[in-house]
């Protein structure tokens, strides 16, 4: 198990070369780009100079990792504040979605997956594998989109932008629930692709599982249906469920990232949005926490496996 | 037809293809001409409206699905080229030094969301539609080589591999007749896969304001509809269809392609080929087969 935290190390290494590699590679020359137009020569070469442009790429790259450790990520310009405070002051509302969504996909996408999978191939089964087809190849900021002209513009049962009621605040406990209000659409929509996913591994993991032999022994002995799909079958059929929650958290943060912009959700999406397309500092710094976040939740849900599976301890 | 699922995809994909072929037919306007009012509802004269500045908003669509297809092929192209032979490599070398090697580059690209992946990429070295296919081609490759990878392993052990090299063939050779052919079933789906992907992607990014300037997206004109939602549905409505027959249509096409081209997965418990989508469940599967191979259970050989 240290074995398998101590694996992180190499792996966050070879993101830092990848990044600063393609920072590198993308070449123009900063140096230029910092002097401005009609810079001398000599002019050119000082900046150089003083950024430490001219070194070897080794030592570059050593001086990177230092800032790096240091929390320095750069500055975004056209916000005049470094990456590491617009990170900090953006990533709350961007977690808060994408862990809602997560909860949402995974309650909503076991539930549906159960459903269909009581009768495979009946009218119910037939009707969420249509949904979840569907749910699956919508893209998330046009569900979005076509949600809030429905919900909020014509029948005026949600908020249509933000993250709370900036005219006038609440406070206190109200403040959390007007958040949470605010919270259900971009949520739901950011969700619907995941629940479309994860009914279909459920669903096709609860047929195979309910086949086995085990099943068979747990209903001869007449335990009722639901027990032998919740204690028995469930349990197996989960597993694929929560060994990709790691990648899983990836895709949502891709998905609001995107869908924040539509919804006007102060996130990181907001952040780059507003930041403009060519803000590279940005997005390496949110390259760097995303990658790490999903890193650590992979360890973190190899540890959850094994408690969940004991047979995995053995090994 | 046995399959109305897999019909149903193929009428619309082929219908998007079609229509991306032949967009200067369909719409032969200039997309930047401004045809009249702005933020003209749906009419006879234009048949999706007209948008913010007075353009005919069905050949914006047009165009932007013209765009998609030329990014989707190329793209496919090269992530599908690479994803083959990168995988049929390391599937035939499998625990020699270079299979290894991939094998890390492979987890690698896993980490970082593929989204952020292009997302960085593009933003480093410009947003110009070349760059964009490039990048996308050069990232959606991982789950194909993983695919190839595992069915090439299982090929190499296969008799007629056996006999091919006993009668002296050389390995490039037995990768090209024999391990080839057979992984090409399971590698078509994930190609199909990866084309679905790669329009959510593009046009995600187009969304997010990186894209191609020269070239209307499907994701720019949302993006665009994204100030106007309130006075002009249409704006929003008809690119988000477009994208969705092409998403639909490509997903049904690979799950009736994969139970046409491989009958052992023809049965109710199957696993669609869309959950192995993005390698989630070949990750799945992997740590799977920790158990699986614990309890001997049959078909568990990786």
């Amino acid at each position: 198990m240290v074995r398998r935290v101590l694996g992180i190390i190499p792996t966050l290494a070879s993101i830092l070369v990848l990044t600063f590699l393609l920072v590198h590679a993308s070449g123009g020359d900063p140096a230029l780009a910092m002097a401005g137009d009609g810079a001398t020569p000599a002019r050119v070469a000082e900046i150089r100079h003083q950024m430490g442009y001219d070194r070897p790429l080794g030592r570059q790259f050593v001086t990177y990792v230092t800032d790096l450790a240091h929390g320095d990520l750069g500055r975004v310009d056209s916000l005049g504040a470094p990456v590491s405070k617009v990170i900090a002051s953006r990533i709350g509302p961007t977690l808060l979605l994408t862990g809602s969504a997560l909860v949402i996909s995974s309650v909503l996408g076991l539930f549906l997956g159960m459903l269909a999978a009581r009768r495979p191939l009946g009218p119910v089964d037939l009707a969420i594998n249509s949904g979840s087809l569907l749910g699956y190849a919508v893209p998330g900021f046009w569900l979005g989109q076509i949600a809030v002209i429905i919900f909020a513009v014509h029948l005026g049962w949600f908020p249509l932008l933000g993250y709370v009621d900036n005219r006038n605040p609440p406070i206190g406990v109200h403040r959390w629930a007007d958040i949470g209000y605010h919270l259900i659409l971009p949520a739901l929509v950011l969700a619907t692709s995941e629940i479309a996913l994860l009914t279909r591994i459920t669903r096709s993991g609860l047929v195979q599982e309910l086949g086995q032999d085990y099943v068979l022994t747990a209903r001869a002995k007449g335990l009722p249906e639901g027990v032998v799909v919740s204690h028995h079958a469930m349990r197996n059929a989960m597993l694929p469920v929560v060994t990709v929650i790691g990648t899983r958290i990836g895709f949502l943060m891709s998905g609001a990232l995107v869908i924040e912009t539509v919804f006007g959700w102060p996130g990181l999406g907001s952040a780059l949005r507003s930041a403009g397309s060519g803000d590279s500092a940005l997005v390496v710094g949110i390259v760097l926490v995303i990658a790490t976040g999903v890193l650590v939740t992979n360890v973190l849900t190899d540890l959850l496996y094994l408690w969940i599976d004991p047979r995995a301890r053995t090994r | 037809m046995k399959r109305p699922a897999g019909a149903l995809g193929l009428a619309l994909t082929g219908s998007f293809v079609l229509v991306a072929r032949f967009a200067n037919r369909i719409a032969p306007l200039d997309p930047n001409h401004v045809v009249g009012n702005a933020l003209q509802a749906p009419s006879a004269a234009h048949r999706f409206g007209t948008d913010y500045a007075g353009r005919d908003e069905f050949t914006l669509v047009i165009r932007g699905v013209q765009t998609t297809g030329t990014v989707v092929v190329w793209a496919a192209l090269i992530s599908a080229g690479l994803g083959l032979t990168i995988g049929a490599i390391a599937g035939y070398y499998a625990g020699g030094l270079l299979d290894r090697a991939l094998l890390r580059v492979i987890e690698l690209l896993q980490i970082i969301p593929r989204l952020f992946l292009v997302l960085l990429v593009v933003t480093l070295f410009g947003a110009t539609q070349r760059n964009i296919i490039i990048s996308l081609g050069l990232t959606m490759w991982t789950l194909l080589a993983r695919v190839v990878r595992a069915e090439a392993l299982s090929v190499r052990r296969r008799d007629y591999v056996e006999a091919a090299r006993a009668s002296g063939a050389r390995d490039t050779r037995i990768i090209l007749r024999h391990v080839v052919p057979n992984i090409m079933p399971a590698a078509t789906v994930v190609i199909a896969l990866n084309a679905s992907a790669v329009i959510l992607i593009e046009a995600g990014l187009a969304f997010l304001g990186v894209s191609d300037t020269q070239h209307v997206s499907l994701g720019q004109l949302i993006s665009t509809a994204n100030s106007y939602f309130q006075l002009a549905w249409w704006m929003s409505v008809f690119p988000g269809v477009a994208l969705l027959i092409a998403v639909l249509g490509i997903n049904l096409l690979a799950d009736g392609l994969g139970d046409v081209l491989d009958p052992r997965r023809r049965d109710a418990a199957s696993v669609a080929p869309l959950t192995i989508r993005m390698g989630r469940a070949v990750n799945a599967g992997r740590r799977a087969a920790h158990w699986r191979s614990a309890t001997t259970r049959p078909g568990a050989e990786h």
